[in-house]
């Protein structure tokens, strides 16, 4: 038990050195998902199965969504070069040495507590039951409100919404999307609406 | 020990299966799997220039390793591999997995075609996630526990599948999105030259397909503890009865590819957020009335 823990926190603190020395944004973004593994790993050390595996399931969507848009952001189109992962040096030394020193200070200075009583016989349960008790159904409704309100916020950001799919009364039959196969072309005002150096040739307009 | 073997025995025999009846229906020779097999580790290597090797091999073993992990929570008659308390958010955990291996593949061959392929995954994966969860959670309801034998034992009166049958045809149609098979194909589609796969030879290429035939035998064999009892019924013993269950509804994934065309990615989010999404919830409040 005490080796596995020791294994994966060298892990865990060894790939999060990665992060800052490899020169890939692929492999800066993997170098933290295996950190955050070996931290989910740790988590099933003590009997937390649920949040263990949790973390282990977030992570991994998270860090590939991440991805996606550390990627689209960057500089050199698809990232493919290899970059440098760090800037402001100084500065940055300077912040983490200091909530390094703090963090470590607060742990031997804080009084930790005695164990008082046994581990529970279903922690995921008595998880549940410490997170959110008498408030389930609270917490409940407020989780359907937060997935429609994901819904909603995706679904107000598209680029193409309904009225350009399905026309301004809505009545179009067939929506109007791009790609092959889509009907009746779309005005070629519509596609070079806003960016006039758009290059990409457009299969609906030779079409069209 | 013994159960480990009888796992990989069945993912490799299922799989082997499913690939030959795939073959078949797809008007080749139905022993055309194996001949491929050989084909592809005697092929030579193709290298893309400046690819990751070291991503390539992480993205390439954790695609059916993946699987196999996913595949210890699943009892295979009596006592899965591994009887985790957390099972189902196990399996769900390991699949996800998948996401990271072809988005690695995509991206370490250093090519335009296996990159869009990677992309496309996530997408639907983003699509099938939501509604594949709260398919499961329909199941944890049900049982009362997160345990898959717990499920299992919870449809001794009354399979799953008759009193949440959303929630199964939901599971469904993310199996197939999750193995990224028949209609969900996209990103291995062959209007990207293959995908993630495009420039995978010889090994590469076979630890791939290996990885998702293991993945589809998977998500099929996980419907049994699921919504469809488990190893129970009559006569038989209960590992022949869970293999028999696992078969038909891998059987009936496969014969889907050759009957549906191929999706895109934003019209099955439009379909799966708007639809699947509701749909799921709905029976999640039914079951949850019932067990109430």
């Amino acid at each position: 038990m005490a080796v596995a823990f020791w294994i994966l926190a060298v892990v865990s603190v060894a790939a999060g050195i990665v992060v800052f020395v490899v020169d890939s944004m692929a492999r800066a973004t993997f170098a933290l998902l295996a950190s955050l593994l070996a931290v989910g790993a740790a988590f099933l050390l003590i009997d937390l199965e649920y949040l263990g595996v949790l973390i282990i399931l977030m992570m991994v969507m998270e860090m590939l969504i991440m991805a996606v848009f550390m990627i689209m952001y960057m500089m050199n189109p698809a990232g493919l070069m290899p970059m440098k992962m760090v800037h402001n040096n100084r500065g940055a030394v300077i912040i983490s040495g200091a909530v390094f020193v703090l963090l470590t200070a607060g742990i031997f200075l804080t009084s930790w507590p005695q164990r008082r009583g046994e581990p529970p016989a279903d922690p995921t349960r008595e998880l549940g039951m410490a997170i959110m008790g008498s408030k389930m159904l609270v917490m409940m409704v407020i989780g359907v409100a937060i997935l429609a309100t994901m819904i909603s916020t995706v679904v107000l950001a598209t680029h193409r919404g309904r009225y350009d799919r399905y026309g301004e009364d809505l009545k179009r039959r067939r929506p109007l999307d791009p790609g092959p196969g889509q009907g009746p072309g779309l005005p070629a005002a519509e596609h070079h609406h806003g960016h006039g150096s758009c290059g990409s040739p457009d299969p609906r307009e030779e079409s069209g | 020990m013994l159960e480990g073997a009888v796992l990989l025995l069945a993912l490799v025999g299922l799989g082997l299966s499913a690939a030959c009846l795939d073959a078949r229906l797809g008007g080749a020779q139905v022993g055309a799997p194996f001949g491929e097999v050989a084909r592809l580790l005697v092929q030579q290597r193709r290298r893309t220039l400046l690819r990751d090797t070291l991503l390539l091999r992480i993205g390439v073993i954790s695609l059916i390793v993946a699987p196999v992990l996913a595949g210890i929570v699943i009892p295979l008659g009596d006592a899965p591999v591994a009887d985790l308390a957390v099972g189902i958010v196990w399996f769900n955990a390991m699949e996800v997995c998948v996401w990271g291996s072809l988005w690695l593949t995509g991206w370490a061959v250093n090519s335009v075609y296996p990159l869009a392929g990677a992309y496309r995954l996530v997408a639907q994966g983003l699509a099938y996630e939501l509604p594949h969860m709260f398919a499961l959670i329909t199941v944890a309801l049900g049982a009362g526990s997160l345990r898959m034998g717990d499920a299992v034992q919870a449809q001794q009166g009354l399979w799953f599948v008759v009193w949440m049958p959303i929630a199964f045809l939901i599971y469904l149609v993310s199996a197939l999105a999750m193995a990224f098979w028949g209609p969900m194909s996209q990103p291995v589609g062959t209007d990207l030259a293959g995908g993630v796969r495009a420039e995978l030879s010889g090994p590469d290429r076979l630890l791939f397909q290996a990885g998702r035939y293991a993945l589809l035998v998977v998500a099929a064999a996980a419907a049994v503890p699921l919504f469809l009892g488990g190893g129970a019924g009559p006569v038989l013993p209960s590992w022949l009865w869970v293999l028999v269950k696992t078969a038909a509804v891998l059987g009936l994934l496969v014969w889907v590819r050759h009957r549906v065309p191929a999706i895109r990615m934003d019209r099955f989010t439009q379909a799966s957020w708007l639809v699947l999404i509701p749909l799921s919830l709905v029976q999640l409040l039914v079951v949850g009335i019932v067990v109430l």
